[in-house]
């Protein structure tokens, strides 16, 4: 069995993809999982809440709601059509709005848990030692949530990868575009070509199985969500 | 306008800080009190660490004054902090945790150098470890030598041996004892253990539930009736001395103080030195006259000033004085009735055994 260009592409793709959602998830997340972590604000909880929705929600559903708020009706649709971005549904550019969402979680947790971790004490210390607020945030707060970081970025890129529903609902099968690698497994599998279908899914498997090992070995987390220590 | 001027008030939920202070611009000041009374509460205000209303001026620099609407924010307060528990940054090592507050200092304004400070606490061999290979001892000269280097105006302790073993703890006192002699500027030091605050404080802050209690120098605080300092098992005052002479023959010390003199076994200091003692209650007994058939040695003559409750009802505590110089003597109340002791008698103090704390 080879994989066919079509399978490399979608490879390519999925990769190129997840790294774009993991980078952009760590620059969003990484605020949100700041002020999650130390505000008290009475909104703190709601906020949360929705951040965490993607969690529970079967990805279909945040797909649907995804399509109706990207297309010509939707409030999403609208203003990129206003802004002349024309629309998002079925490209690369929604794939990766649609991701973002969909692993928002799965970022922003493992930092959230992270800073909370760490406590006040150590700020409180950098401000003792004439630190600013922005310079504790740089020289402090980063590095001593390192791991969470860490924990972050790999389980952001992997179930970017992994993704399936909410690509399914946005972004469709177009070759190059948004057929991405657990789509061309469907399509493999749709078209009985099992043999396709196992090399590309026995990779997935074995990437899934070492990201999970590398987690275990860098001793960030305990379970897939728990805090980054 | 020199001194430590500071007004503090804090509601939470079940407590209430309410602190009017107005203390010496040097030397070491003692918050001491029973855990709860606010005293690392009102250390944290201080520092701006918690956001109480009042007024806070260091040595004629204004920090707070909440009549004006003027808060400094914690990091543009000149003030170094030492916290109670190991608080070195786990993720730098001893020389970059000692940097990290230097290096915001300009240069012009630094009056500590990093070589001075290591030396003060004994960490130039520690410099290149890791924060977790260092003892507990050890981080926390550490952490002191990292706050002395942003050259600070007040240096702030809390409890900052409470979390080491006795051993430990005898290991840094000498530390801190050379703080207390070598620097400038003030350092207040909260505690809750009489033994700390009577080696190193100058002055005494006493708080209970919030509040201030009694504030005044350590000699006369310990000494006072109508405190709870008095009343407690290792009730004692400290007497600052100076090393009069030697007597090589029997191997003796003679310390000088306002109210008199005092022998004990001959210590390695020098001539002029300057040497803090302390005497517990329960080491002076009175006598009517001096009775030179005793084994005591140190005999000296005092004025009854005043009587207390002691814990156990069986026993009393006499205020004595001795031309100025405050001492306290636990006696049974029998005795005190046998001798027929009362207020103004002249008698004689028997002091059986005497710290020499530095």
């Amino acid at each position: 069995m080879t994989l066919t260009p079509d399978d490399w592409s979608a490879i390519r793709l999925t990769l190129e993809l997840a790294s774009i959602v993991t980078l952009l998830l760590l620059i969003i997340g990484t605020p949100l999982a700041w002020w999650l972590a130390r505000s008290r604000s009475r909104w703190r909880g709601a906020v949360g809440a929705v951040v965490a929705l993607p969690i529970v929600l079967p990805p279909t559903v945040l797909g649907f709601y995804l399509l109706v708020a990207m297309g010509p009706q939707g409030p999403v649709g609208q203003l990129t059509e206003a802004l002349g971005l024309g629309r998002l549904p079925f490209t690369f550019a929604g794939l990766v709005v649609a991701s973002l969402i969909y692993s928002l979680p799965f970022v922003v947790q493992p930092i959230q848990h992270a800073f909370m971790a760490m406590g006040e004490r150590p700020l409180e210390v950098a401000a003792t030692l004439r630190a600013s607020p922005l310079e504790t945030f740089f020289t402090v707060a980063l590095p001593l949530a390192r791991p969470g970081f860490v924990t972050a970025a790999i389980l952001g890129f992997a179930h970017t990868v992994g993704e399936f529903g909410v690509v399914l609902m946005i972004g469709g099968n177009i070759p190059d575009q948004t057929r991405v690698l657990s789509m061309q497994i469907y399509n493999h599998v749709e078209a009985l070509e099992y043999g396709q279908a196992h090399g590309l899914s026995a990779g997935l498997l074995v990437f899934s199985f070492v990201v999970l090992l590398g987690l275990n070995l860098l001793g960030g987390t305990r379970n897939t969500l728990g805090a980054g220590r | 306008m020199s001194g430590l001027s500071i007004h503090s008030r804090l509601q939470l939920a079940d407590f209430t800080l309410d602190a009017r202070l107005e203390l010496p611009g040097k030397g070491v000041t003692a918050l001491f009190g029973p855990s709860g009374s606010g005293k690392t509460t009102l250390l944290r205000c201080v520092a701006g660490l918690a956001r109480a209303t009042g007024r806070v001026e260091v040595n004629g620099a204004c920090w707070q004054d909440d009549s004006r609407g003027f808060f400094l924010p914690t990091h543009k307060r000149a003030l170094g902090y030492v916290f109670q528990e190991a608080s070195l940054f786990t993720h730098l090592s001893v020389r970059a945790n000692l940097d990290f507050g230097l290096k915001r200092i300009p240069a012009s304004e630094r009056k500590v150098g990093r070589e001075a400070a290591m030396e003060l606490l004994g960490i130039g061999h520690l410099l290149d470890r890791g924060t977790d290979t260092l003892s507990g001892g050890e981080r926390q000269r550490v952490a002191i030598a990292r706050a002395l280097l942003t050259s600070p105006q007040l240096l702030l302790m809390d409890e900052p041996l409470a979390a080491l073993d006795a051993k430990r703890k005898q290991e840094i006192l000498p530390y801190l004892e050379r703080l207390h002699d070598e620097l400038a500027i003030p350092i207040l030091y909260v505690s809750h253990a009489s033994d700390e605050v009577a080696r190193l404080a100058d002055h005494l802050v006493l708080l209970e539930q919030g509040q201030v209690v009694a504030s005044g120098p350590t000699t006369t605080m310990l000494a006072r009736l109508d405190l709870p300092l008095a009343r407690e098992e290792d009730a004692a005052v400290i007497i600052d001395t100076t090393v009069l002479a030697h007597d090589d023959g029997y191997q003796l010390t003679r310390l000088g103080f306002a109210g008199g003199g005092i022998q004990v076994p001959r210590r390695p200091l020098p001539v002029g030195a300057h040497a803090r003692i302390k005497i517990q209650a329960r080491d002076v007994s009175i006598a009517l006259a001096s009775d030179h058939r005793s084994s005591i040695v140190n005999r000296l003559p005092a004025r009854i000033m005043g009587f207390g409750e002691a814990l156990h009802p069986a026993q009393c505590l006499v205020r004595l004085e001795l031309v100025g110089t405050p001492l306290l003597a636990r006696i049974t109340r029998l005795s005190r009735d046998q001798l027929g002791l009362s207020e103004g008698m002249a008698v004689v103090a028997q002091i059986k055994s005497v710290a020499v704390l530095a």
